[in-house]
């Protein structure tokens, strides 16, 4: 790959973000129309990753990068084998068509440059996690998308209801996105390896390691999060609060597909274990049951629709475990299947709310005559979904029954739950793209009529591909479908399934779900109300279990906040002297490193004298009878001490010394009148005894830490080199003054940042809780 | 603490060392002294003159509040480091020149106004603080 391509990858994947900065001011010169010009961004990353296609269903990788921090051996680097290729192209090719349908979407709404703004921005994120080699960028990049999900479905923060789905939706992610770090982390330090591609090449090394587990769970808590399994499928219906480009675009076709990514990512290094084949499968196919169950219990398209979106990962996330070519295979087709109508139908169900103002399947009826584009695209999308003849969707479904049918046991299990979610999927399909449109008209609060182009082109063009692919199948599988395959088995695959019906056990299955779909549809009244009468009696969802979990998690804190700030000064004091005694100590002791008992010092007489008055001016504070003197005590020793230090050949030191302890004396005879304390010292023995022992152990640890420091051989490479250099590179002879201005100024910068900062906090501190009058405050 | 002796005494003082504060500044470069034992010096100086003559005569003498002149020296400190970037060397580098001023050769560098920004920090931290404090005792 040569410099030039390399320069424009990099470009392609920054593009998105670079549209984030524009279309704010885009959208308030140029109104909805922005939408065009701001599709045209995406579409040119669809083109740049299409050119690629050749290169990589013939077997080769695109790969690049920049040095980051090399230092730390960070790489800016991307990766693009099959499955990250078609994800890139799902994530720019359906992102050009959001663009255009937010544009309509939102037409005249005031906030539509930031809307547009971070959709572009979740779609640089969701470009980069796909694209990404190295782990760290991969987890920047899921955070981000977990932030910008959070921020589009907060999109109508005025509402309580999105502000909750919001904020549930970033603490599922956000805990699924530690869990994933720390699995990124468990696997880097078993294989040595920072880049997946490095990862891919391991073989084993990861399955037989005893870290093996730890790696596996934690990288399910990250996958399962983002894509919304069983028992953490809550948020992503909630998530249904944002505007419906938003559901279309992350939470159908892309962002939730990140848990499945990830795991299809993995597959040839985590997979083909007991675990990998036991747990995922199970779990998919409790989602895919669930999923499909509450789905038919709802009356509101896009929700019935959310919750397919939760069956479909399941049904991907069992297919991605089942261990055999052929699930993966089924998984790889279904999930392109899914992302082209999935897409689809919620353009289609946001166009009837936005056109009929109501998405309730009970008032929608008869659209056909007045929305004939639209139940065109939602027809289409729905054949495929159901899984007829003809469509990708009907591929997707005989891959899925091929590769579950062969065996006994928890295949025939898992066979069931299949065909059981997919007739069901059927149902609902048909219930979103056809039965809206047909029939008696329905009382809508607007008149229907068609939308505008904006809307229906994406829908449209999404559905019509559904169908497209299934007809071309063949060269489809070759450019896209088997090389993602293959990056996800780990070798070759050729998917030779196509559209066309021929006899065999999958068709006799696809017939008894179409069959048993119809039943479904045609009863979903009933259906409906039996679940709704379970439901009820069951009583208690995650959902519900997210609010408790919350509600304790603040009771939690608000328990530890009163034991931990209980807002007694002695007690802070006293525990941050004893935790300073026992980090000086405890080493010490553990590690045997007491100091050996010094010699005597050999002093003069006026150095004798000074120390004296140090130790007198202790003995003053001890015994002083009221607060002041005990304070003007604790300054003659620190004087003492000075005087000691400029004796000693420390003269900065030493006037240092006498400024901060003018300074502190001052400053703490000035707390002292502002606090309000008697005067005198009234503690009861036992108090005093305590604080006697703690401030004696913490003196203790100090003086032998001293005395220690002083006995360890001097190494003077550092003070050589000041004294060497201090005249000659600094042009100063005060070293000291040199190292703190000179040759440690970033240092200094920072510390005097800090003093600037407690400075700040200190002043509000004291003005916090003193009522000032009006004067004074205006003075002050 | 408003002795007459006190009273009489603290505007010599202050001066005296608010002038010793610059001397100690300069010369640390050489000599014992810097930016920070300079503010402590000068900050000192301000408080022994709020105790004796109140905080709004030493607030109305410094004319700035103690705040923005610590925020001043930080900005100082920043910009003599971020003058390094214009002669193409890392941050901070110290850059010397040494003009003639009316006969005499003066060495003026970055690393002094870096360290002139430290002593309007520490000096406008610390009086901050003390000026703070000491104004309850007015009211």
């Amino acid at each position: 790959m040569g410099s030039g391509a390399q320069s424009l990858t990099l470009l392609a994947l920054f593009l998105p973000f670079l549209g984030a900065v524009l279309a704010p001011p885009l959208c308030r010169a140029l109104g909805h129309g922005a939408a065009w010009l701001l599709a045209i961004l995406p579409a040119l990353i669809f083109v740049h990753l299409a050119g690629f296609v050749g290169i990589v269903s013939s077997g080769e990788v695109v790969a690049g990068g920049y040095d980051w921090i090399p230092s730390l051996g960070v790489r800016f680097s991307w990766y693009l084998d099959g499955l990250s290729l078609t994800f890139g192209l799902l994530i720019s090719g359906i992102g050009t068509l959001i663009v255009l349908y937010s544009g309509g979407y939102l037409k005249g709404h005031p906030q539509q440059g930031r809307f547009l703004s971070f959709i572009l921005l979740f779609m640089g994120a969701m470009l980069g996690l796909v694209a990404s080699d190295s782990f760290l960028m991969l987890f920047v990049f899921w955070e981000l998308t977990s932030i910008t999900s959070f921020l589009l479905i907060g999109f109508d923060h005025g509402r309580e209801a999105a502000r909750r789905a919001a904020l549930q939706a970033l603490v599922v992610t956000g805990m699924g996105g530690l869990s994933l770090l720390a699995g990124l982390l468990v696997i880097s330090s078993v294989t040595g390896a920072t880049e997946l591609s490095a990862l891919l090449s391991t073989g084993g090394l990861l399955r037989e390691s005893p870290l093996y587990l730890a790696a596996f769970v934690l990288v399910l808590g990250g996958a399962f999060t983002k894509s919304a399994q069983f028992p953490f499928h809550f948020w992503l219906p909630n998530a249904m609060e944002a505007p419906t480009p938003v559901s279309a675009y992350l939470h159908s076709a892309t962002m939730v597909k990140a848990g499945v990514y990830l795991l299809m990512r993995l597959n040839p290094v985590l997979g083909d274990t007991a675990a990998w084949e036991t747990v995922l499968p199970l779990f998919g196919a409790a989602t895919l049951l669930v999923g499909t169950l509450l789905a038919m219990r709802q009356t509101d398209l896009k929700l019935m629709l959310a919750y397919t979106t939760v069956a479909s990962l399941g049904l991907l996330v069992m297919l991605t475990g089942y261990g055999s070519e052929r699930a993966i295979e089924a998984a790889v087709l279904y999930l392109i299947a899914h992302s082209l109508f999935k897409g689809a139908l919620f353009m289609v169900a946001g166009l009837i709310d936005h056109e009929t103002g109501t998405r309730d399947i009970r008032r929608l009826g008869g659209l056909a005559r007045a929305m004939p584009i639209t139940f065109a695209a939602g027809l289409m999308a729905a054949l495929s979904m159901g899984g007829l003849p003809l469509t990708f969707g009907f591929i997707a479904k005989e891959e899925i029954y091929a590769a579950v049918e062969i065996g006994m046991g928890v295949p025939v299990l898992l066979l069931g739950v299949a065909i059981v979610g997919n007739m069901l999927m059927f149902a609902i399909a048909f219930l979103v793209g056809l039965k809206p449109f047909v029939g008696a008209a329905g009382k809508t609060p607007a008149k229907p009529h068609e939308g505008p182009a904006l809307l229906w082109i994406g829908p449209l063009c999404l559905a019509a591909l559904g169908l497209l692919a299934g007809l071309f199948s063949q060269m489809f599988h070759a450019a896209i479908s088997s090389p993602m395959a293959s990056a996800v088995a780990g070798n070759p695959v050729e998917i030779a399934a196509s559209s066309v019906p021929h006899l065999g056990l999958p068709f006799y299955l696809s017939l008894a779900t179409i069959a048993l779909g119809v039943a479904a549809y045609f009863a979903h009244a009933r259906i409906r109300f039996g679940i709704a009468v379970a439901l009820a009696a069951i009583g208690w969802g995650p959902d519900r279990g997210f609010d408790q979990a919350m509600r304790g998690l603040l009771r939690l804190s608000f328990g530890a906040t009163r034991i931990v700030q209980n807002g007694r000064l002695h007690i802070y004091l006293t525990v941050v002297f004893l935790a300073v005694a026992v980090t000086l100590l405890v080493p010490m002791i553990v590690f045997d490193e007491l100091p050996a008992m010094p010699q005597f010092p050999d002093l003069w007489l006026h150095e004798w004298t000074i120390v004296l008055i140090a130790v007198i001016g202790l003995g003053a504070v001890v015994y002083a009878k009221d607060r002041l003197t005990a304070i003007v005590s604790l300054g003659i020793q620190g004087f003492a001490v000075a005087l000691l230090f400029m004796l000693f050949g420390a003269p900065d030191l030493s006037f240092t010394q006498f400024m901060v302890e003018t300074l502190s004396v001052v400053i703490l005879a000035l707390v002292m009148t502002r606090l309000k304390l008697t005067p005198s010292d009234h503690r009861p023995t036992h108090e005093k005894a305590l604080d006697l022992s703690v401030a004696t152990v913490c003196g203790a640890g100090f003086g032998l830490l001293l005395l220690k420091v002083t006995q360890v051989p001097f190494d003077a490479t550092l003070s050589q080199f000041y004294e060497a250099h201090s005249r000659a590179l600094a042009h100063g002879r005060n070293i000291v003054n040199v190292i703190i201005v000179d040759f440690r100024g970033l240092d200094t910068l920072g510390e005097i940042a800090v003093v600037m900062v407690a400075g700040l906090a200190i002043l509000a501190l004291i003005r916090v809780g003193t009522p000032q009058a009006p004067a004074a405050k205006r003075e002050a | 603490m408003r002795t007459l002796i006190f009273r009489t005494a603290a505007p010599y003082l202050t001066a005296l060392m608010l002038l010793f504060s610059v001397f100690v500044l300069l010369r640390g470069h050489n000599e014992p002294g810097g930016g920070f034992i300079g503010g402590l010096i000068a900050a000192s100086a301000l408080a022994i003159n709020g105790i004796a003559f109140g905080v709004p005569a030493v607030r109305r003498a410094i004319h700035f509040h103690p705040m923005a002149i610590s925020g001043f020296g930080l900005l100082i400190a920043v910009l003599s480091g971020l003058l390094s970037f214009a002669f193409g060397v890392p941050f901070l580098t110290g850059l010397w020149t040494s003009p003639e001023i009316f006969g005499l050769t003066v060495d003026i560098s970055t690393v002094m106004f870096f360290d002139i920004g430290v002593y309007l920090v520490v000096v406008g931290s610390i009086t901050s603080i003390a000026l703070t404090l000491e104004h309850r005792e007015d009211v």
